[in-house]
């Protein structure tokens, strides 16, 4: 075996690829840029080797300095992770000059499955599903109606030489095809002056599923089963399991075979992925392959427990593999969580800055619930602009699919990030939904459920009691202390007052302590509003804990609380409450507080980020057209062009080029 | 014996009912509770104890002898928070406006009085028109009577205002004593003279919350600690002020049970310091990791933000905290700055809290504003607060301590107890590229030579080995160890005795 690999990557991956060397006895290499100086993938190697400025274009995207770092260490092979060099046949050509071996597949399968219309020339030849489709020249409308009967309804008729939707038209039957091809034609010509149209099966509502191939120098190719990556936002992946709700164990063997014949033909000779496009009737077709290992390995690593980065290490060596197809089983369920610095409030603006706080969940296996947590971060670590804003992976396993999602939101509940904005109530929030529970998915799930972006969750009546007696107990523990100062008239009574209203988003919610008692640790009973009988609160959480764990009546939750003025900040669910406990008469007299509207912001220009003003582009009364430039700022070296929204008048500058500004901070007022 | 009895009864009721039902709902319809309704929500339940409750003033002018209500004005009383003594009197915005009367004073000075006495703290809550008119000279005789008042139990007593309505010309005076003022948003303004009388003298155009709202008070003029967005959490604040403060001073201060380990390790914190010392970091990061379950009570959270000032506790005991922050003007000392950490310096002082100061500080503020604005002696009166000290004071530094802000910062100089500075302190009288400028001048048109110059002086300078090496510094710690190193130097503290010698009293520069 090697005795020494090199890792020519950054962040949670090359994490990874380094936990399973050091668990082969394999010395590890790290390489890094400048920004990456103290990451956590440098800390956990043996030896690090820098390789230039933060700009991956200058640092893990130079084949040349890979190497150098190589030969400067000795390291005997190299895995390329994803992203950066992992699909370059030649950077494993120079590799192979140098006589370091490439972690992964070899280059002309690289390069002939990185190709479109090669690998589908391949996928052809190995009888792989391809999407229907006439590639040729289509004559007239009874053509195309003659064409779309026999791939069938469906179909979409495109111009050849098209793109951005113009000149594409989907067709439901004869009548339809007629008319699309007709209007197809004319708009291709007026907009790319080429009336050329090819008609191929339009996919309803289609869904993303993968198949995982292994391969050795030997000719050996096995599969290991599918993942499904229906939700995705913008074609980015968001969250994926395996394996896929849709599959029966007949299709399942079906992709299995194709995605091995493929990779056969090429002679594949690692870990790969065989991308499919699926419709609801489990139809499948090919899409591409991907040689390299994928982002969300480890759900397939959790349903076969084979450790992939292991097996691409053996077979770069040159072992055999030692799995036969026989050998690979699916057992359980797993779903995989890209956590994201990106601000799900501000439509996934990327959020940079430094983990104030970061706690991922306990990992490890509890009983039937695994629970792993691929990152490539530390509190106190920074998320920088120069790379993928992926924080972290959260897998979890169970034995069943609503199982495994289960622990899923029990985990995301439990992860906490601040310092800045990330994804995680928008996951938690996937986590509870309906239709996601019910395996209905398409690659259109987000575009469908969230219309209208992300605004939070609003906790149900049953969740908010759990809320309100979430804040009650640590409202409890509060005063329990403070009754014990010293300097008190009067000596601690012993019981608890039993009537109490928490304020929870406005509502105030009145809540009895029937006993009036209270044990330590914390354990006392609660009763809302049209409960017939108490349910017990116990918890063990202190004061300055960032988690509230414990159990309600027969439900063990976790809850992020962070304290403020007044109150707590409670997340649960993708939920963010306000909680504030009262007595009755204090509660009271709260409803006569004023609700205050949010200050109108239209009239301002804000400072989207905190930044420094570089200049400002309009003077006090000036009158000024929408999409005028108002302001700059540079944020993190960027500079941002504030432009208005509307026509206006400016009335008065707030702020001045030079200004160092907090978000939301007034820059201009206008009349 | 009956009807007596029910005489008191409706004595009481009327008395409680104040300026009557119309004037209730008007206050609440303003976004106000009334007087009573303030006391029942700072104080624990069924714990106030009123009195003089049939006060009534002895005015005849005007029409006033007919027009009488119980109390005339104000409510004033005792009670507890969390079970320890506090006094409070209310103004009653529902009778003759709250307005203060030759009796209505009188009471007030009761209550000054009494808690003086028994040495408790005393709460004000503000909201009234100012002095009764009708009653001319006397009411100004009562105002002098509660100054008075106010300066004698200055440093023996925690004495707190909360502005909740008006608060105008005489009013504002006695609050200005006092050692907190804090003000609810939207409903309450403090001003010397009103927008009229502006108006009048100097032509200037002015609403009531331009001229003293809480916005203003608490950014730009710092005549407010604080503000909150209505009564109740006002109120609620001002339980969790109480809880911080020693009753008295002489009194110990307040302890409560905390299962925070006091050696809780703060890895992240050894990554908090950028590499490029021209990099701002959040001061309050380490804040709230250092101090107790991260419960930090903020004074003058919107003014001279360059600095930090509040009340934490350490091993459950109360701390004040003192930190420059370099989010904001690089946490440079400048007028602002120097005036807000002084005075909490001294009522931690007063009150025997021990002092906590966190430091990266760049220097004093230049240019001409500064100076013509009287740097000097306000940079001064921080130097004299922290040298004047007699608390324990333990101080960190943790990046920059340049020139002479490092002496005013609590340092060694000044009778720090503890002086800790992390590894990658700088200790120097300014900074590398500043110094080298001047010391090599002649050299300045070689960049090359200067970039050396630079390097040398950073190497040589740029730690806090060379101060540790006189013993300025006590140890140089590491970062994660932060809590655990401050809650053992406060422990060591406990029992520490330091006396200035005799003086009637300093002469700060004021």
């Amino acid at each position: 075996m090697f005795k020494k690999i090199l890792i020519a990557n950054r962040g949670e991956i090359a994490c990874r690829v380094i936990k399973t060397a050091r668990k082969m006895g394999i010395a590890t290499v790290a390489v890094y840029s400048d920004a990456d100086r103290d990451a956590v993938h440098v800390e956990m190697a043996d030896e690090a080797v820098h390789i230039g400025p933060p700009q991956a274009a200058q640092s893990y995207l130079l084949a040349d300095k890979i190497i150098e770092a190589c030969k400067a260490t000795g390291a005997e092979a190299v895995h390329p992770g994803y992203g950066f060099l992992s699909e370059r046949a030649s950077f494993c050509r120079a590799l192979k000059d140098e006589g370091i071996v490439f972690i992964g597949p070899n280059p002309r399968a690289i390069e002939a499955m990185g190709d479109k219309i090669e690998s589908k020339k391949f996928a052809n030849a190995a009888e792989v599903s391809t999407v229907p489709g006439y590639l040729g020249v289509i004559e007239d409308a009874e053509h195309a109606v003659k064409i779309a009967n026999e791939i069938g309804y469906p179909v979409m008729i495109k111009a050849s030489a098209g793109g951005g939707g113009k000149g594409m038209r989907i067709a439901w039957n004869d009548a339809e095809c007629r008319e699309g091809f007709q209007l197809s034609k004319n708009e291709a010509a007026a907009s790319f002056g080429d009336d050329r149209v090819f008609v191929e099966k339009f996919i309803v509502d289609p869904r993303h599923i993968e198949i995982q191939v292994l391969g050795d120098k030997h000719g050996n190719v096995i599969y290991l089963g599918e993942r499904e990556c229906s939700i995705q936002r913008r074609n980015q992946k968001v969250i994926e399991e395996a394996p896929s709700p849709l599959l029966d164990e007949a299709t399942r063997k079906k992709m299995g075979e194709q995605a091995v014949a493929l990779a056969k033909a090429v002679d594949y000779d690692s870990a790969g992925t065989v991308e499919f496009v699926a419709d609801q009737n489990k139809n499948f077709y090919f899409l591409e392959m991907n040689t390299r290992l994928q982002v969300e390995h480890p759900v397939t690593e959790l349903v076969t427990g084979v450790d992939l980065v292991e097996q691409m290490i053996r077979v770069a060596y040159g072992e055999k593999l030692a799995l036969t197809q026989g050998d690979v089983k699916l057992t359980g369920w797993a779903v995989e969580s890209r956590i994201y610095a990106e601000d799900p409030f501000r439509n996934f603006l990327p959020s940079i800055g430094r983990l104030t706080r970061y706690r991922p969940p306990e990992e490890g296996t509890d009983g039937d619930i695994t629970v792993r947590n691929d990152t490539g971060v530390v509190e106190g670590g920074e998320i920088s602009m120069y790379y993928d804003p992926m924080i972290a992976k959260l897998v979890t396993h169970a034995p069943t699919r609503l199982e495994a999602i289960e622990a899923q939101a029990d985990a995301l509940d439990a992860f906490v990030i601040d310092g800045i904005q990330h994804n995680i109530p928008f996951l938690t929030s996937l986590m509870g939904h309906e239709r996601w529970k019910s395996g209905k998915l398409s690659t259109g799930f987000i575009k469908e459920e969230y219309p209208d972006g992300f605004a939070g969750n609003v906790p149900h009546a049953e969740d908010r009691k759990l809320l309100a007696s979430v804040a009650l107990s640590m409202e409890i523990l509060r005063k329990d202390r403070l009754d014990d100062l010293p300097g008190r008239l009067r000596p601690h009574p012993g019981t608890l007052r039993e009537d109490w209203v928490v304020k929870i988003d406005g509502d105030h919610v009145p809540v009895t302590v029937p006993s009036g008692f209270v044990g330590m640790p914390l354990e006392f009973e609660v009763m809302f509003e049209g409960d017939a009988e108490p349910a017990t609160v116990s918890t063990r959480f202190q004061p300055g804990d960032l988690l509230w764990s414990g159990d309600i009546g027969e439900t063990a939750i976790t809850v992020q609380v962070r304290p403020i003025i007044g109150g707590w900040e409670l997340r649960y669910r993708g939920a963010t409450s306000i909680a504030k406990v009262f007595s009755p008469r204090t509660a009271a007299l709260d409803a006569l507080m004023p609700i205050k509207a949010p200050p109108d912001t239209s009239k301002y220009l804000l400072c989207p980020m905190p930044g420094l003003v570089i200049s400002i582009d309009v003077a006090e009364g000036e009158e000024i057209k929408a999409g005028a430039t108002l302001a700059v700022v540079e944020a993190m070296k960027m500079q941002n062009v504030l432009r208005a929204e509307r026509d206006g008048k400016v009335k008065a500058i707030k702020a001045k080029p030079g200004d160092s500004l907090a978000v939301d901070a007034v820059i201009i007022e206008f009349e | 014996m009956k009807e007596i009895l029910a005489e008191l009864e409706r004595r009481r009721t009327e008395a409680w009912l104040g300026g009557g039902g119309k004037r209730i709902e008007a206050q609440h319809k303003r976004g106000k509770l009334t007087a009573r309704e303030r006391i029942e929500v700072f104080l624990d339940e069924h714990s106030f104890e009123e009195i003089d409750i049939y006060v009534e003033h002895r005015c005849t002018d005007f029409g006033m002898a007919d027009t009488k209500f119980p109390g005339d004005g104000v409510i004033i009383g005792s009670g507890t928070v969390n079970g320890r003594t506090v006094y409070v009197f209310a103004k009653d915005f529902t009778v003759f406006g709250g307005s203060l009367s030759e009796t209505h004073a009188a009471k007030i000075v009761k209550l000054q009085e009494m808690a003086l006495r028994n040495r408790a703290p005393i709460i004000g809550l503000f909201d009234a028109g100012g002095a009764r008119i009708q009653e001319g000279v006397a009411a100004l005789g009562g105002y002098g009577e509660v100054f008075q008042r106010n300066v004698l139990a200055s440093g023996v007593i925690p004495q707190i205002s909360v502005i909740m309505g008006p608060c105008a010309g005489g009013d504002v005076y006695s609050p200005a004593m006092t050692d907190f003022i804090f003000m609810v948003r939207d409903t309450s303004y403090m001003f010397v003279t009103g927008p009229d009388v502006v108006k009048t003298v100097t032509n200037e155009i002015v609403t009531s919350e331009e001229l003293g709202g809480a916005s203003v008070h608490t950014t730009k003029s710092s005549v407010s600690d604080g503000a909150y967005e209505n009564d109740v959490e006002a109120l609620l604040q001002m339980r969790r002020l109480i809880d911080f403060l020693p009753v008295n001073n002489k009194a110990d201060l307040p302890e409560i049970e905390t299962s925070d380990d006091p050696n809780r390790v703060e890895l992240s914190l050894d990554s908090l310091i950028p590499e490029n010392p021209n990099k701002p970091y959040d001061m309050k990061e380490l804040i709230l990791k250092t101090v107790d379950e991260g419960d930090f009570f903020e004074i003058q959270a919107n003014h001279a933000k360059n600095i930090l000032i509040g009340f934490a506790r350490m091993e459950g005991r109360t701390v004040g905290i003192v930190a420059n922050q370099p989010m904001v003007l690089a946490g440079v000392l400048d007028i602002d700055a120097s005036k807000k950490a002084a005075r909490f310096v001294r009522f931690c002082d007063c009150f025997n809290i021990p002092i906590v100061t966190f430091v990266d500080v760049p220097g004093f503020l230049p240019g001409t504003a500064q100076e013509y604005g009287g740097l000097i002696k306000h940079g001064a009166k921080l130097l004299f607060a922290y040298a004047e000290a007699t608390v324990p004071k333990v101080t960190v530094i943790t990046r920059k301590a340049y020139g002479g802000a490092y002496d005013v910062m609590s340092s060694k100089h000044l009778r720090g107890d503890f002086n800790y500075a992390w590894p990658t302190a700088e200790i120097a009288v300014m900074g590398a590229k500043g110094a080298v400028e001047i010391l090599y001048r002649s050299e300045l048109g070689d960049a090359e030579k200067i970039a050396a110059r630079t390097a040398e002086y950073q190497r040589r300078f740029a730690n806090p080995f060379v101060a540790a090496e006189r013993g300025y510094i006590d140890d140089v710690i590491k970062p994660h160890a932060t809590r655990s190193r401050i809650a053992r130097a406060l422990r060591l503290l406990r029992n520490k005795h330091l006396e200035n010698p005799w003086k009637k009293h300093d002469n700060i520069p004021l």
